[in-house]
């Protein structure tokens, strides 16, 4: 009986305490730095033999559900949803599979937004503060189902589409792919 | 009567932090917000009457049964005479609630057909859109370059109907304006419509009266009601598209402006932005107040908002801005030249 309040308290507190840093409001935002776009490798092609790996990247966004949140709602904002749909795709590629052009790592997508892609994708750099570049990058991962599910939007505002981000399965990226696979 | 108005004002008057005259029930502007009064007083007085039966029926039963405090308690004889009476005074009061329930449910119906009838033609028409937190406010005509649009501040002629076409963007709002009529629910995806009609000039002061979310508390409105004259000017002023900036510091406002991420959400007819997601700023000058009644419309509450609104209204819409101090001062400048 002791025994079972005690393991319930202990659970009680870890819920209490992981949801706590999970929640955190970002009010006050860390000045921009400009180190990683220069760092991130965009194509899959190397000269020689040997294949150099994306390096990974972080994003300290990740880990909170309200970033991930206020990213979900510029994702809207800016007008992602015009050319990207809901992850689904239209003008732009699909960002919901496994496929990614440009790399599916934060500093890759992250990248992806400021730079512009030349097939269309425009560039945001100094339109939009780099932090909300860096929520918008997380909320599109997440819509692949590569970000933890407590993280994860586990509501959409639109009407029913799709599954929320986070009951989406993980789509395990391919790498950096070129052109997407067209279906048979 | 006189005593008991002012008392039930004062007491409403305490619950609100407003200036009575611009937020108050009983203080009507308009003829339906006189039907809601009336059937205020007619409601409050029967009430009043129940009460000081019912006070008055606890001290006689009080007062008349002693109980004397002993160990055993007194075995009671059964008195049939006196449970006779008893069952018929139950049975009598039963009867006159229901009845006065029935007499305050005519008396809303009534009043309620009191209020939706329309009279006269040739109303002004509004469309409000409720947001999270903000209300959008366009005057729509068939021509799509004589449609005003702006925010939280609705102009109105006095002494025509307003027909207000409502709409919500994203969760259930209801515009209230106590001085002016009812409330009216704001739902999503669906039109529906009321109309009011103000007869005494000034600016009341409405509120969101359905609970949507975080910065619920912080979605005010105000209708401003004016001279036929005034209003067309004012109507006018709104159609032109923005004014040009005249001085150095607003030009480079401008350019601010349109190349930060103002222009991915804001309108500013004349320019290249053109984005719905906040309010329009056009002729945000000409406001009175911002952010959904908020903060007062000086240069100091811009910047304030400009650089961190979440801060203000934390979890509105409007993302922070980190713009440096001398493009802050120009955007500023910038939007206090749009008149
Ligand atoms: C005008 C239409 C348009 C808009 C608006 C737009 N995109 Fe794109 N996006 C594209 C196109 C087209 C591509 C493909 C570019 C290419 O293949 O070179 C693309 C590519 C991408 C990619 C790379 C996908 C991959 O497989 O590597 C990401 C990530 C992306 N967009 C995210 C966004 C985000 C986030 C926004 C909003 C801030 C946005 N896009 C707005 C058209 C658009
Ligand atoms: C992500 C979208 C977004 C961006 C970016 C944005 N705004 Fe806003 N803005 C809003 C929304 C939404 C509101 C209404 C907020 C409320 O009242 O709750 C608003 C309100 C305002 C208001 C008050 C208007 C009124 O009448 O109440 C001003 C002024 C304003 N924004 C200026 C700016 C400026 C200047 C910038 C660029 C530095 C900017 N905004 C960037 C969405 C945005
Ligand atoms: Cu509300």
């Amino acid at each position: 009986m002791r025994h079972n309040l005690r393991i319930s308290a202990l659970l009680v507190a870890m819920t209490v305490l992981a949801s706590c840093s999970r929640e955190d409001r970002i009010l006050r935002q860390p000045p921009p730095s400009n180190d990683t776009v220069n760092t991130v490798q965009i194509s899959g092609l190397n000269p020689g033999a040997n294949l150099i790996p994306t390096p990974p990247s972080s994003n300290m966004y990740e880990e909170s559900a309200y970033a991930v949140s206020e990213g979900q709602k510029l994702y809207e904002a800016y007008n992602c949803v015009g050319c990207h749909a809901h992850g689904g795709g239209g003008i732009g590629p699909p960002l919901m599979d496994r496929n990614w052009i440009y790399g599916s790592e934060p500093g890759n997508v992250f990248a992806t937004i400021m730079q512009g892609r030349p097939n269309g994708m425009p560039s945001f750099r100094n339109r939009i503060p780099q932090y909300q570049a860096w929520e918008i990058a997380a909320y599109v991962r997440s819509m692949a189902g590569l970000l933890p599910k407590g993280v994860s939007p586990n509501r959409i505002d639109q009407m029913n589409i799709k599954p929320a981000e986070s009951s989406t399965p993980e789509q395990v990226p391919t790498g950096i792919t070129g052109v997407p696979e067209q279906p048979k | 009567m006189n005593v008991a108005r002012n008392l039930a004002s004062y007491l409403l008057a305490q619950a609100m932090p407003l200036d009575p005259g611009r937020h108050h029930m009983l203080q009507s502007a308009a003829p339906q917000a006189d039907h809601i009064e009336w059937l205020y007083w007619v409601i409050f007085w029967m009430l009043f009457v129940v009460f000081v039966l019912m006070i008055a029926a606890f001290t006689g039963a009080g007062t008349k049964a002693r109980v004397v405090a002993s160990h055993p308690l007194p075995i009671l004889e059964k008195d049939e005479e006196a449970e006779h009476r008893a069952g018929w005074g139950v049975g009598a009061a039963l009867g006159i609630t229901v009845i006065t329930l029935f007499v305050i449910l005519v008396l809303s119906v009534i009043t309620g057909r009191r209020v939706e009838g329309l009279t006269s033609k040739n109303p002004v028409t509004i469309q409000i859109t409720g947001h999270q937190w903000w209300w959008e406010i366009t005057y729509p005509n068939s021509q799509a370059d004589q449609t005003v649009t702006t925010a939280n501040e609705i102009h109105v002629p006095v002494g025509t109907p307003v027909v207000v076409l409502t709409n919500s963007k994203d969760v259930i709002h209801s515009f209230w304006a106590p001085n002016i009529t009812g409330k009216r629910d704001l739902l999503p995806g669906y039109s529906s419509a009321f109309w009011f009609e103000i007869e005494r000039a000034g600016i009341y002061h409405g509120q969101c009266a359905e609970f949507c979310g975080l910065q619920h508390a912080h979605m005010g409105f105000s209708i401003i009601a004016e001279s036929v004259h005034e209003f067309q000017a004012w109507q006018q002023q709104q159609l032109k598209t923005a004014a040009e900036p005249s001085t150095s510091e607003a030009i480079r406002g401008r350019e601010v402006f349109l190349t930060h991420a103002c222009l991915m959400c804001h309108t500013i007819r004349g320019t290249d932005a053109g984005s719905r997601v906040g309010p329009d700023l056009t002729h945000v000058a000409s406001r009175n107040m911002i952010a959904a009644e908020t903060l007062p419309n000086t240069a100091g509450a811009l910047a304030g908002w400009v650089v961190d609104p979440q801060r203000i209204k934390p979890g509105t819409q409007m993302s922070p801005n980190p713009l440096a101090p001398d493009d802050l001062q120009a955007v500023v400048a910038y939007l206090q030249s749009l008149h």
